[in-house]
């Protein structure tokens, strides 16, 4: 078999799974009823508006909320059914950039992405140092690792956080909204940094965001999600020609028609979730 | 009815909170005592830095306080005992009632008011700014990196602070006793010495431990239960001083009681 072959058999493998996931936050349920496959090296887009659900998928995804129902399959493992240490297992294959970098405040941006070295491996000193300087490098932080978090400017908060979801060199890596809050230089720079981790790495990536701009660059294959529910999912071509009236709304940029009177507003409450948007259209005419 | 059933659900509200206080300080003691022989070392730096924040630094506001609490006892005290013709007894009075009492106690104020909102207050801005999640991401226990330092540290330090407390009431006391009562200062402290039995320092050190416990536990699970949004880590500050105050009232009575009724 030829390198050719051998990657391209890997690339149909999934390496994450979704079937049927639910998530509830109590009596409430966020999610209903989910179904996806990602396969290795692939970049999947989640798109979704605010309270879509696209944030709780990516927090069920890294094992932070339990789902109510269904199966996650991540290399092979189901995690609605894994133990404590299992999951922590599942969680040194996995790296996360949180929206807001989530670094630790009271370290150092080097202790910051040392940490999980020094947690989990029981690697010398001087080997920790060697990796940390490599993986600011890949971030381009050169030099940064003696800053403390409260030093560093938006963006390089996120690449600080990249450094530290790469230290164990994940074959996943999760983005929270990347580009949130940052000017659209550096938010180009976050993705030009992914794009850079899947040519180098093969990474597997999924990554949350409501950035259009920024999930047409990035994505092999866009999810949008809507009230829990999957709207549409397929490839940035499929979805730019897409004629699904939802689809074309988050696209489009088209605002949700405005709510007019108390009875409207009341109805929109009350409106059955699946037909929600069909409710919203009638209401606009 | 409608009072009834309030009354009945706050109730579980209350006994479900003092679950979690257990369930938080049993995993605090799995991490601290059992998982370092599993090879999962504990935070031994983090916990001295901790003591040192916890422990040292208190000691400047905590002499002043319990100094003048000293004071203020041999004052209560010496006014009833002066119609008795007893007024060298206000020694003994002060030294009992210190290290029984209320230099555990005050002790224990005082740690809340520096220690135990610090706590809420720490934990409650990492799990707003998604630092908590973070530590779960990368499969390390929150309660192992963060809350079990902290209780060893204040294990460790309120018996320390207590002991502390105790020596400087007596010495507020003596201010009193050279002052107004004919005492020089080394008979003073002979008196209060003569007058302690070990088990009055060692009930006061018990129940130390106790409240060190108590206060860790309210204020690390209100920093793990802080909402979203800067202001819910005010909230849990505030809860955390107002429950961890009554929590330590409540479990010193509960000992005073266990003691006095075992003859101790």
């Amino acid at each position: 078999m030829t390198a050719e072959q051998i990657l391209s058999a890997s690339h149909t493998e999934p390496v994450i799974s979704l079937r049927n996931l639910r998530v509830s936050y109590g009596e409430r349920e966020i999610l209903h009823g989910i179904n996806f496959d990602v396969v290795r090296g692939e970049t999947l887009v989640i798109l979704g508006g605010s309270g879509s659900g696209k944030s709780t998928l990516l927090r069920t995804l890294v094992g932070l909320e339990k789902p109510s129902a269904g199966e996650i399959w991540i290399k092979g493992r189901d995690l609605a059914k894994t133990s404590a240490e299992e999951m922590d297992e599942i969680r040194t294959k996995i790296g996360m950039s949180f929206q807001g970098g989530a670094l630790f405040g009271s370290m150092t941006v080097g202790e910051n992405v040392a940490l999980p070295l020094r947690e989990h491996t029981g690697l010398e000193d001087s080997t920790i140092e060697i990796i940390l300087r490599l993986k600011l490098q890949q971030v381009g932080l050169e030099g940064f690792e003696y800053y403390t978090p409260a030093q560093l400017s938006g963006g390089m908060k996120k690449r600080a956080a990249v450094a530290r979801a790469l230290a164990m060199d994940p074959e996943i890596l999760f983005f929270d909204e990347p580009s949130a809050g940052l000017d659209p230089i550096i938010a180009a720079g976050i993705d030009e940094l992914i794009l850079e981790l899947k040519r180098a790495f093969h990474m597997t990536i999924i990554v949350v965001t409501h950035e259009l701009a920024s999930a047409f660059l990035i994505a092999d294959r866009m999810l949008l999600i809507d009230k829990g529910n999957i709207v549409a999912l397929g490839t940035a071509e499929e979805m730019r020609s897409s004629t699904q009236p939802r689809v074309r709304q988050f696209l489009d940029r088209i605002a949700e028609p405005e709510v007019s009177g108390e009875l409207d507003y009341l109805q929109m409450l009350t409106a059955e979730r699946p037909n929600a948007h069909n409710a919203a259209g009638k209401r606009g005419k | 009815m409608e009072f009834v059933s309030q009354l009945g659900s706050s109730t579980l509200d209350s006994l479900s909170y003092l679950g979690s206080l257990a369930s938080l300080g049993a995993r605090a003691a799995y991490y601290t005592l059992v998982a370092p022989f599993k090879g999962k070392p504990l935070r031994l730096q983090r916990a001295v830095s901790q003591a040192m924040e916890v422990g040292v630094r208190c000691l400047p506001i905590l002499s002043l306080i319990t100094f003048f609490i000293g004071l203020i006892l041999a004052l209560q005290a010496a006014y009833e005992l002066r119609k008795f013709g007893a007024i060298s007894a206000v020694a003994t009075a002060v030294a009992v009632t210190m290290s029984r009492e209320l230099g555990p106690l005050v002790t224990a104020i005082v740690v809340i008011g520096r220690s135990g909102s610090a706590f809420a207050a720490e934990i409650g801005t990492m799990k707003v700014s998604e630092e908590i999640d973070a530590l779960e991401t990368m499969a390390i226990s929150p309660i192992r990196f963060l809350v079990a330092p902290k209780f060893l540290a204040m294990m460790v330090m309120l018996p320390c602070l207590t002991i502390w407390a105790n020596v400087m009431g007596i010495l507020g006391g003596s201010l009193f006793g050279v002052a107004q009562a004919d005492f020089t200062l080394a008979r003073y402290i002979q008196a209060s010495i003569d007058s302690l039995l070990l088990r009055d320092i060692t009930t006061g050190l018990v129940k130390s431990v106790m409240f060190g416990i108590t206060i860790t536990a309210v204020g690390c699970l209100e920093g793990l239960s802080t909402g979203a949004g800067a202001e819910q880590v005010g909230r849990s500050t505030t809860q955390a001083v107002v429950k961890s105050i009554f929590l330590v009232v409540v479990v010193d009575l509960l000992f005073t009681a266990l003691f006095f009724f075992a003859g101790n």
